[in-house]
């Protein structure tokens, strides 16, 4: 069965959303999808992915890392001979799209925005390239062929319980397959809402000048019901943590709202926002970048705009 | 210790849009006249890691690898400016075609092979042209060392490698023997300058130059084949809004989403 393979993960027993939309991608390429997810709960994940589009899965239980996720990938690939294999870019650790293919002996693209097939069943894709500043489309030559996809290209199938396939456990010796051993996980306590599931986002950038103007768009960020981004000057700046940073090496977000305050856009920068429904930008250049992807803009400074705006705000959501 | 370090040449990603053209018949970006290309910034950041190395502890030769379709001398040589001990260039035609990093793969795997006793492979976590994230992964595959990916932080000592890699919501500290291989990130800091010192000091030194034949490489097809290529297009008009003066613009700009259901 000459089909698509997903790697996906399995986050504290449910599917990964990422995974769910590779599923998806995979369903229109015409299928048939086996999913082969990693993680702890694999087992009720698959059940996830089945639901979801897939037809099949294989499942390996436990917490385990990037290289036993490589050998799953090969085990799998072997058992299913796959045409084409894909999964998130982000997909564990962001390195096992990578090992699979290497292993696999299959090309890959990584963080394509679209896959297809040609008319001689051949995978072809669109990707981001340069940073963001040019769009590539390329056709694989050989098969299997790898894509990786990036956050949000496609979006997840309705879940439909009433779809049945079958799920097949596969043994990994984790242990003769793992040299990295994770000592310390340290994790920055995440308050209020998860940038990604954000439907606001207040992004903001080196013309911000410091750290000190973060404590202002938190402010408005709550006022919102959002969360705060940056852009990687702020964060390489010390401002904000780097996992604030918004972008094509950062987190990708694509909430209702985007609004981005002395943030140049660009392209790298622009292409984790891009998918945001409306992008807002107070800036004080006027030929800045962001203001080719934004639906209303204000060329000011922001040391003006942003508190009587966010007065303004206070006013006009008093109601909520 | 000896470290090899992968940097590669690429046009400045800082290129302004208005200078950034394509050429989509010959399905490539129009080098920048008059704009010098760069070594990629995750690399420079690769060998500033490798410096830390060598100087938290004694005897460690610091080797950079370079490979491409041309160089421009004194971008390439940027690295033995900062402090690199050696630079091997393999400048051949056949990096020219559509992006190829298997060919990569094969032709880096086999000049650290050629180094001899490298231990350590430090490389950045993607180059800025393509974007593609893989051939460290795929070096470190061909040569069956383990790979820690995307890291702010790296010490080796005692025979093993302890890093620091960046996770969507903090680090993990993760520890592997070498010899293995290391990508980093911009979370590592800002690579040093050069100083006038070892400007000079770069200029006397002779890059080490192997050909494909040299490596025992031969050029291999491309496993995707680039079939357009273009500047993406941008829709939007932007509506701006003006007032009285700065803060009466914001005020409008909150009027003006409310009204559009932005808000
Ligand atoms: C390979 C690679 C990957 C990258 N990945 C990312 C990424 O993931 N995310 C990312 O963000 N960047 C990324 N970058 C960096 C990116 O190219 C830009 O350098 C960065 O986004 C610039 O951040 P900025 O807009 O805050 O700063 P700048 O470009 O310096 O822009 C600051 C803006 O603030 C405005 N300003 C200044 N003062 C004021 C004021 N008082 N009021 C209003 N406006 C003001 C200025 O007009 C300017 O437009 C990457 C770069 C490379 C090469």
């Amino acid at each position: 069965m000459a089909g698509v393979l997903v790697l996906g993960e399995a986050l504290e027993g449910a599917a990964a959303a990422s995974t769910l939309e590779a599923i998806a991608a995979g369903r229109a390429l015409g299928g048939p999808v086996a999913a082969a997810i990693i993680g702890d709960g694999a087992k009720s994940a698959a059940q996830d992915a089945i639901a979801h589009g897939a037809d099949s899965a294989f499942v390996c239980e436990g917490g385990l890392g990037p290289e036993a996720a490589a050998a799953f990938a090969e085990q799998t690939a072997a058992a299913s001979a796959p045409r084409v294999v894909l999964g998130a870019k982000a997909l564990l650790d962001g390195s096992v799209m990578a090992r699979a293919a290497y292993r696999l002996g299959a090309g890959l693209l990584q963080d394509c925005a679209s896959v297809a097939l040609d008319a001689d069943g051949r995978l072809t894709a669109t990707r981001p390239v340069y940073g963001g500043n040019a769009m590539a489309a390329f056709r694989a030559s050989g098969s299997p062929a790898a894509a990786s996809l990036r956050a949000r290209a496609y979006e997840a199938l309705e879940r439909d319980d009433s779809r049945a396939g079958s799920i097949v456990p596969i043994e990994v010796d984790a242990a003769a397959h793992t040299r990295l051993r994770v000592v310390e996980r340290v994790r920055r306590p995440q308050e209020g809402v998860r940038l990604e599931d954000a439907r606001v986002v207040v992004g903001g950038g080196r013309g911000l000048g410091g750290p000190e103007a973060f404590a202002q768009l938190e402010e408005l960020a709550r006022l919102l019901r959002g969360a705060v981004g940056a852009s990687r000057a702020a964060c390489d700046a010390g401002w904000v943590p780097p996992s604030y940073q918004i972008g094509l090496t950062g987190r990708t977000v694509a909430p209702d709202l985007y609004l981005a305050v002395g943030i140049s856009g660009a392209s790298q920068h622009m292409a984790g926002c891009s998918g945001a429904r409306d992008i807002v930008a107070i800036n004080k250049d006027a030929g800045a970048n962001i203001f080719k992807e934004a639906r209303f803009g204000v060329v000011g400074d922001w040391r003006q705009v942003l508190p009587a705006f966010v007065d303004q705000l206070h006013e006009l959501l008093s109601d909520r | 210790m000896k470290i090899a370090v992968l940097a590669k040449q690429v046009i400045d990603p800082e290129t302004p849009l208005s200078a950034f053209k394509i050429d989509s018949d010959a399905k490539r970006v129009v080098t920048p006249p008059n704009l010098p290309p760069v070594i990629n910034g995750f690399d420079e950041q690769a060998v500033e890691a490798a410096l830390r190395v060598k100087e938290a502890q004694a005897d460690v030769f610091i080797a950079v690898i370079t490979a491409g379709a041309s160089f421009a001398p004194d971008v390439v040589k940027k690295p033995l400016a900062m402090g690199a001990d050696q630079l091997v260039l393999i400048e051949d035609p056949a990096f020219d075609a559509n992006p190829n990093p298997l060919f990569a793969v094969d032709v880096l795997a086999a000049a650290i092979r050629r180094l001899g006793g490298v231990e350590l492979v430090i490389a950045g976590r993607q180059a800025s042209d393509w974007d593609n994230a893989q051939v460290p992964v795929g070096v470190a595959e061909a040569l069956g060392w383990p790979i820690a990916t995307v890291c702010q932080r790296v010490e080796a000592r005692d025979g093993k490698v302890v890093v620091e890699r960046v996770t969507p919501d903090g680090h993990e500290v993760v520890e592997a023997p070498l010899p293995t291989v290391v990508t980093v990130s911009n979370e590592l800091g800002n690579a040093r300058y050069p100083n006038m010192r070892g400007i000079m000091a770069a200029k006397r030194v002779e890059p080490t130059r192997w050909s494909l034949d040299d490596l025992g490489v031969q050029p291999r097809e491309p496993a995707f084949e680039l079939t357009d290529l273009r500047l993406p297009e941008t829709a939007k008009l932007t509506e701006f809004i003006e007032g009285e003066d700065d803060a009466d613009a914001g005020r409008k700009l909150a009027a003006a989403m409310r009204e559009a259901n932005l808000l």
